[in-house]
């Protein structure tokens, strides 16, 4: 156990240390922070001896370990555009993408659950066919589009009266839709409650609750069908097992047998690969946060992008790349755990 | 020569592969509906009332037209026209065009880099193989589509908008296909492994065949059938990759739209209700990547020989 820990921390720092090499190396090969600091009527020599003075002469080698070292103590440079050190930039804009990725795991597990197990249970009935059916064309739907269709039919543009009109909510609801414009489409409401540090939670407030839905339901959208067809295989799998028909002959209750013993073993790998998948999301929320104009971090390194900001690309390699690697490591550490037969090398194939 | 080609055509009919296509609804209409996809896109040039790419053709007095059906539409732009004034149709013609033209790239990029490097890590082993598959690890941890956003912004804040603009095509293919590669140098590794145990291998060491004579024409023809599985699977991966980086701004440019870029041009103007710019590319894009992935389902099950064998 201990090998396999050691193995798989230094192998987290092997991968965080390729990462910094790649930053480093978009860092120098696309910003010239003389351009940015400097205006054109300063001479050669005097752009020279700023040169030096910066270290830009030095070698390779030498600028990487300063680029390292700045890093570990948490300084990444400032951002161009905001003026500001970019971790600084960052962590302000990390609780919406964090509430995002929260809401829309919140819908993945009370949905996926109770549909991959249904589907696994009755195989043959014509709902579990249904949604198996709704989630391959799930998957084929991208989840910008997702995001696009929810606006459309839930924000803006509804002018037919969906619900009988003749009831309360079916007029509230009509009403809600028609005329008070639907669900929010844009940005987190003005209503945050402040939590604490830069945390500017939404969670707490009617307006902030709605604005976080259509953003979570199409972040979801694209890992739902994933997860559901992962619980069903996995179900399946385990249904056909030896202590299931041993429970079954012992004439223990289905529901006994299904929610208790079957479900159990389940749900192991499921949460292994959950683990990476909403690693994997922190992609996904590039796209939702862009249609939604979600203020988070995916927005923020996109408009990065468009205005050239070097240190905050570069910033937001190393955050995501820490993020994704810490996730990993913990996965395969948990999984190692609950299950010791996991090879030592930790190779998956 | 003519008799070759007739007792190969009457080998295909009688295959189990022609065979389990006859019976699969499912797999014909994929299949049909693919094949009128490809055909339209190729055939854009002539099938396609105005050609996008031409300013002259394009009047901006035309532009956010609707649909045939909707009040104010003109029986000129049976599918409406965008915010440039451009018609859709045709838009979507040679939008169609570009994406399948980016995905079957980036898949032959892919395959080439996934089999070359899933050969080597198989056959050869040891070190080759650490390396190899430590590096498909982490690059597929990371997700191909973060990949493919972060080379793309790379690229795209080192060529410039209107350089990036001109190349892109074959920036998208080069950014999704070494994204993508370590799906196929995983599936080819898995079955090189199973492969080089089996005893016409020995045979051919014994006869003193070299390595690559083995790897390539020996090893590489019998994992030919899970390769193309998951290729077909990645063309339609590469194609939402592609609309994917397109809609963020780091793919095909307006001028020269992919489905993509013509999703992103019209979601500008969803808020004034012009809708059809936006959803109708958009379910051009789900039918296509939907066929080819339902395609891709049906040639696993006949290819799993676990499924047909026994």
């Amino acid at each position: 156990m201990l090998a396999f820990l050691v193995q798989r921390i230094s192998q987290a720092f092997l991968v965080m240390f390729v990462i910094s090499v790649i930053a480093f190396a978009i860092q120098d090969g696309l910003g010239d922070p003389l351009q940015e600091m400097v205006g054109m009527s300063v001479s050669e020599e005097e752009r020279e001896a700023i040169r030096e003075e910066l270290g830009l002469n030095d070698p390779m080698v030498v600028q990487y370990l300063r680029f390292a070292g700045n890093a570990l103590q948490g300084d990444l440079g400032n951002s161009y555009f905001y003026s500001k050190p970019t971790l600084e930039v960052i962590a302000e804009h990390l609780p919406a993408t964090l509430e995002l990725v929260i809401g829309a795991s919140l819908i993945i597990v009370f949905l996926s659950v109770p549909i991959g197990v249904y589907a696994a249970i009755r195989p043959q009935a014509w709902l579990s066919k249904f949604f198996m059916g709704v989630s391959t064309v799930g998957i084929s739907i991208p989840v910008f589009l997702t995001a696009i269709v929810l606006i459309q039919l839930f924000s803006i543009g509804v002018t037919v009266n969906w619900f009988p009109s003749d009831t309360g909510w079916g007029q509230w609801l009509n009403d809600f839709f028609t005329t008070e414009g639907g669900l929010p489409s844009y940005g987190r409401g003005d209503e945050l409650t402040h939590l604490f540090g830069t945390w500017e939670s939404g969670f707490f407030t009617g307006t902030g609750l709605m604005h976080l839905v259509l953003p979570s339901v199409s972040l979801a959208s694209i890992m739902l069908p994933l997860f559901i067809r992962l619980i069903r295989a996995e179900m399946m799998e385990v249904l056909q097992s030896d202590y299931i028909r041993y429970a079954r002959a012992k004439g223990l209750s289905a529901g006994r047998i299904n929610f208790l013993h079957a479900l159990k073993n389940t749900m192991l790998p499921v949460i292994t690969v959950g683990g990476v998948q909403i690693g994997i999301m922190v992609a996904y929320t590039i796209l939702t946060e862009t249609v939604f104009q979600w203020p988070g971090v995916g927005l923020m390194f996109l408009e990065a992008i468009t205005r050239s900001d070097i240190p905050l690309i570069v910033a937001y390699l190393m955050v995501v790349g820490l993020i994704f690697v810490v996730t990993n490591t913990l996965v395969d550490l948990i999984y190692g755990l609950v299950n010791p037969t996991v090879k030592l090398t930790g190779k998956k194939a | 020569m003519t008799t070759a080609t007739v007792s190969r055509w009457d080998r295909f009919r009688e295959s189990f592969f022609w065979y389990s296509f006859k019976r699969d609804k499912v797999a014909i209409v994929s299949f049909a509906v693919l094949l009128l996809m490809v055909l339209a896109a190729v055939f854009a040039p002539l099938l396609a009332p105005a050609d996008p790419y031409d300013l002259a053709q394009i009047n901006i007095m035309n532009s956010e037209l609707p649909p045939v059906g909707m009040s104010g539409a003109d029986p000129a732009f049976p599918l409406g026209t965008d915010a440039q004034g451009r018609d859709l149709l045709s838009t979507i013609l040679y939008g169609t065009r570009v994406s399948l033209m980016i995905g079957f790239g980036a898949v032959i990029l892919q395959a080439f880099l996934g089999i070359l490097f899933g050969l080597l890590a198989g056959y050869l082993g040891g070190k080759v193989d650490a390396i190899l598959m430590r590096i498909a690890d982490v690059q597929l941890s990371f997700s191909t589509l973060m990949v493919a956003i972060i080379v793309g912004a790379v690229f795209k804040a080192s060529f410039g908008n209107l350089m990036f603009g001109e190349i892109a095509i074959y920036m998208l293919i080069f950014i999704i296909g070494v994204a993508e590669w370590p799906q196929i140098a995983r599936t080819v590794r898995a079955s090189v492994l199973a492969e080089k145990k089996k005893e016409y291998v020995d045979a051919a060491k014994v006869m003193g065949f070299g390595t690559r004579r083995i790897m390539f024409r020996h090893i590489l023809p019998n994992t030919l059938s899970p390769i193309f599985v998951i290729a077909t699977v990645q063309i339609a991966n590469a194609i939402i990759s592609e609309a994917a980086l397109s809609f963020l701004g780091l793919g095909m440019p307006e001028t020269q739209p992919s489905l993509g870029s013509l999703i992103k041009s019209g979601f500008d103007y969803i808020q004034s209700g012009s809708w059809w710019i936006t959803l109708i590319p958009g379910l051009v894009l789900v039918v296509l990547v939907l066929v080819i992935n339902l395609l891709g389902d049906w040639l696993r099950d006949v290819m799993n020989p676990r499924l047909y064998k026994g």
